[in-house]
């Protein structure tokens, strides 16, 4: 069903609006379509609990009249549906008020090539394809180990997607994705009560994802290594954040010398360009050309060719992530990051792995579950629930739970003592476990 | 005269695609020959837009809509899911058929007579919010807000202001003769504000709104009392002080702190989670779960709020729920498949994002009822603690039962008055023991502004919280002094 034709109709589509903007007597406009098919399906105990097929279409269209803007989406990709859109985007533009900085990205920086990125890996899988892959996910699991009690069951999910973009300075491409991913979510009991954990895999290619077996098992043994967690006293303390846990850091420095945060004053981070935010050996690289990357992407948003970039070099600040508009209300230059970040990769501070950054921390605590928004953009406070293992002498002793771990990110960030080689692929910020020096600890 | 809501639901989803009740009934027929127990249609209409304020200008005008129509099939404990965003024939029985798909040939199943509704008054007006103030009104209000809040105070240096409006209409028809319909006003103002001084920078926010239209922000001047609270919050937050760590005693405020309750026990008293034994309250009802000063209910039938619904989205007409009573764990919150399967019926709290997702058991408006203590009694009787006012969000594992939210505005209590304000800090707990530390319950009951999103696997819906003043005798803040 997904083709190079299928970039194509969409490509038409877009002509179409943007000859209806231009019979609107817009002064610039720009669309992007997205569709994207796929199934995902839920086996909970061996029986299938749920199969579902998606299918969906979105059309966003932004047009300007001078310096006024008016959005419009909606699913229906029908002629009538669009010019009616049309005019409500122009309707819109009449009182919305004339922004200096609103506007299309500039001519000169849209994509000239369309890289492949290797992005779109079709391959057919069939619902009972899918539901024999959740079901062994899951029997792998439940079959692990004993304290295995029950199961929020076995899942896996299939999508594929085509985008394009056009606007009024000529440009016009698209391309397509697919995305693959199977789970496992476990529970285990004691006489401590319950406790659940998860294991899943991501891919761009079929062929990429781990086998069932190990999904399966991975979960198991995360979810009884939780068993019996307890809290621990209030305390000062080193702590190791988990990859997954690491990556959420990173997503609060990324949001904090984000465009829109910064010149709405909403960041910790404001004027933080050519300032050293992270020790001297901290490198933060942004490579939207990935191949198979889960953030690529050959052109952002607003057509803006993206590229490979320091974020972070030597510790300093040299990028913020910046769309046209953002950069203009703060006199630079656009990132190609209108839509989100592409890949955040972390570099290693050194060749070491989890248990080795253990023995690196000696004792402490050692993160493997965050919970809540207590992360404040504005100031930097930050303050979560967290769950995890107690580590003495570079060996873990118990799990722990029913805490909170507290800092500010300014300090978290400065007092990074090691990044470990552990790196986790299954997202677009690629990083491994961070030791940090010191941070408030609250329990019991 | 008026149209009822499914007059009305019938001419926007089914007239224009020409689509009968009888092909509707067919529809149904060919999903249950195929040993479906049950299976339903769900049409849906959604249009919203927004408008929002920055930098002393209007520069944003968003306006969306989307239609589509769902298609479920139960059979036991199985449910086949499509949909499609063209409700015409052919699209729809495309639908019917990949969701028919998880069950085997069966023997053929008949589908009940429709059980129209009975015609009650809705909780809310069926006139389309976007329609409800000229769009130059719209701006004038956002600018009028925004002069506002740079005139209360010199230290406001960025005001985001955004007004949001949708108007849902759906249609749920089913096999076992359901054929419901609502149309669904809401609306959101919502206003953000940064304090500068000296360098330091903090935010302060506040909004409301509800199933309602326009015109309720401009009568007593709520859209001014909004920004007032912003300003006050965001300059309260320049003075504040760390906060402190460890266990201590909790004073939460009355409103929106509700989100204890949401996280704490809300979640964790779907139906879903029971049935499948995940959740840390399974198989406890009867049970004492909190102290005998807590009776706690959800309540979908609350004329005008945010959270509330005539019917949920599969037909079931809304209810008022108790959940806990004087302590006793009494009631889950069911939609109809769990309501089955546990052997019981729905209790209204059916809920999906849009037709495009299945839905589960979700609340509604989750709140505690009042004590008989005076707030300034509970804030009295603390010798040093936290004073909690105002939350952002929360989260909560059902299983382990642990659960989290974030205070935005609180203040230490020393010898029984307020000294001073602290910077924001996670509050975390176990949420089947949270409630029996449950010491003093104020009489100042109140519903929050309406603000709240919940997120539950990736659909949110809108939800309501509220409580009066209360006291936990010892909770885990997550300061750092």
């Amino acid at each position: 069903m997904h083709s190079k034709k299928e970039i194509e109709n969409l490509q038409n589509t877009i002509k179409i609006i943007l000859e209806e903007g231009n019979k609107a007597n817009a002064t610039a406009i720009e669309a992007g379509i997205s569709i994207s098919s796929g199934l995902q399906t839920t086996v909970r105990l061996g029986q299938v609990e749920t199969m579902e097929f998606t299918r969906d279409k979105s059309l966003g269209i932004t047009l300007y009249k001078g310096h006024k803007k008016g959005s419009v989406s909606l699913s229906d990709l029908s002629i009538e549906a669009i010019r009616s859109s049309i005019q409500a985007a122009c309707r819109i533009a009449e009182y919305t008020e004339e922004d200096i900085y609103a506007g299309l990205a500039e001519k000169s920086l849209m994509a000239k090539e369309i890289p492949d990125l290797q992005l779109y890996h079709p391959y057919t899988i069939t619902p009972e394809d899918a539901i024999e892959l959740a079901k062994t996910c899951e029997a792998e699991g439940l079959a692990a180990d004993s304290k295995i009690t029950n199961s929020e069951g076995g899942h896996f999910a299939k999508y594929e997607s085509t985008y394009a973009y056009g606007n009024s300075h000529g440009f016009l491409a698209g391309y397509q994705t697919t995305r693959y991913s199977m789970s496992c979510s476990l529970i285990a009991e004691s006489q401590n009560g319950m406790q659940t954990d998860s294991e899943y895999t991501l891919s761009r290619e079929y062929g990429n994802l781990w086998d069932a077996k190990t999904v399966g098992q991975q979960a198991a043994f995360k979810t009884i290594q939780k068993l019996d967690a307890r809290k621990i006293p209030t305390c000062q303390t080193p702590v190791i954040f988990a990859p997954q846990m690491a990556r959420g850091l990173l997503r609060s420095f990324i949001a904090a010398i984000s465009g829109g945060n910064l010149y709405r004053k909403s960041s910790f981070l404001l004027d933080s360009l050519h300032q050293a935010i992270f020790p001297h050996w901290v490198n933060i690289t942004e490579d939207s050309h990935l191949l198979r990357g889960l953030g690529s992407a050959p052109f952002d948003e607003e057509g803006v060719a993206t590229r490979k970039r320091n974020i972070v070099k030597a510790g300093v600040v040299e990028s913020y992530v910046l769309s046209s508009y953002s950069a203009r209300k703060l006199g630079m230059q656009t990132t190609g990051n209108a839509g989100g970040i592409h890949n955040v990769m972390v570099e290693p501070s050194e060749a070491v792995d989890l248990n080795q950054l253990l023995i690196k921390m000696d004792t402490g605590l050692l993160v493997t579950d965050l919970m809540g928004q207590g992360v404040n953009i504005v100031t930097g406070d930050y303050s979560r629930g967290a769950a995890g293992f107690w580590v003495e002498k570079g060996i873990i002793q118990f799990p722990v739970q029913e805490i909170t771990i507290a800092g500010n990110l300014r300090d978290m960030f400065k007092n990074l003592i090691a990044i470990g080689a552990d790196v986790d692929t299954r997202g677009n910020i690629l990083t491994g476990s961070m030791l940090l020096e010191e941070m408030t600890v609250a329990g019991i | 005269m008026q149209l009822s809501p499914l007059d009305i639901a019938k001419k926007q989803l089914l007239e224009p695609a020409n689509l009968s009740e009888s092909q509707l009934q067919t529809v149904l027929s060919s999903v249950l020959g195929y040993s479906v127990d049950s299976a339903d249609l769900y049409f849906q209409s959604a249009r919203n837009e927004s408008w929002v304020l920055e930098d002393g200008i209007v520069k944003e005008g968003g306006y969306h809509i989307d239609l589509g129509v769902g298609v479920r099939a139960i059979s036991g404990e199985k449910t086949g899911f499509a949909y499609s965003d063209d409700i015409i024939l052919p699209a729809l029985t495309e639908a019917a058929t990949a969701a028919r798909s998880i069950a085997n040939r069966g023997q053929q199943q008949s589908i009940q007579a429709w059980n129209k509704p009975i015609i009650v008054k809705s909780l809310y007006s069926e006139v389309d919010p976007l329609q409800s103030l000229r769009d130059e009104d719209k701006i004038s209000l956002l600018q009028k807000l925004n002069k506002l809040a740079r005139s209360l105070d010199n230290r406001i240096c960025q005001v985001t202001v955004s007004l949001h409006a949708s108007h849902d209409i759906i249609l749920v028809v089913g096999s076992d003769g359901t054929f419901n319909a609502d149309v669904r006003p809401m609306v959101r103002l919502n206003v953000n504000v940064i304090a500068e001084e000296n360098g330091r920078r903090e935010q302060g926010s506040s909004g409301g709104g509800g199933r309602q239209d326009y015109q309720m922000f401009l009568e007593n001047n709520l859209g001014e009392s909004y920004v007032q609270e912003a300003v006050r919050q965001a300059i309260v937050n320049l003075k504040a002080k760390p906060a402190p760590a460890g266990l201590m005693p909790v004073i939460l405020g009355p409103g929106w702190p509700g989100v204890l309750l949401h996280e704490a026990i809300g979640h964790g008293l779907e139906g879903d989670f029971n049935r499948k034994g995940s959740s840390a309250f399974t198989g406890r009802i009867g049970e004492r779960v909190a102290s005998p000063l807590c009776t706690i209910v959800d309540d979908g039938t609350i004329a005008g709020r945010r959270g509330s619904l005539n019917i949920d989205d599969e037909g079931t007409v809304s209810q008022c729920t108790t959940l806990i009573e004087n302590g006793i764990l009494k009631a889950y919150m069911q939609d109809k498949l769990n309501a089955r399967l546990m052997g019981g019926v729905s209790t209204g709290n059916g809920r999906r994002e849009s037709y495009a997702c299945l839905p589960m058991p979700r609340m509604t408006n989750t709140y505690m009822l009042n004590g008989n203590h005076h707030p300034e009694e509970i804030i009295a009787s603390v010798e040093k603690g936290l004073y909690a006012v105002n939350f952002g969000g929360g989260q909560v594992d059902i299983t382990s039962g642990k659960f989290v939210f974030s205070a935005s505005e609180a203040y230490l209590i020393e010898n029984g008055k307020l000294t001073y304000p602290v910077k924001g800090a996670t509050l975390i707990g176990n949420g089947p023991d949270i409630l029996t530390r449950v010491t003093m319950v104020g009489n100042d009951l109140k519903l929050d502004q309406g603000i709240g999103v919940c997120g539950k696997q990736g659909q949110g819906v809108p939800v309501g919280v509220g409580q009066p003043t209360l006291k936990i005798s010892e909770m885990t803040v997550g300061g750092t002094e």
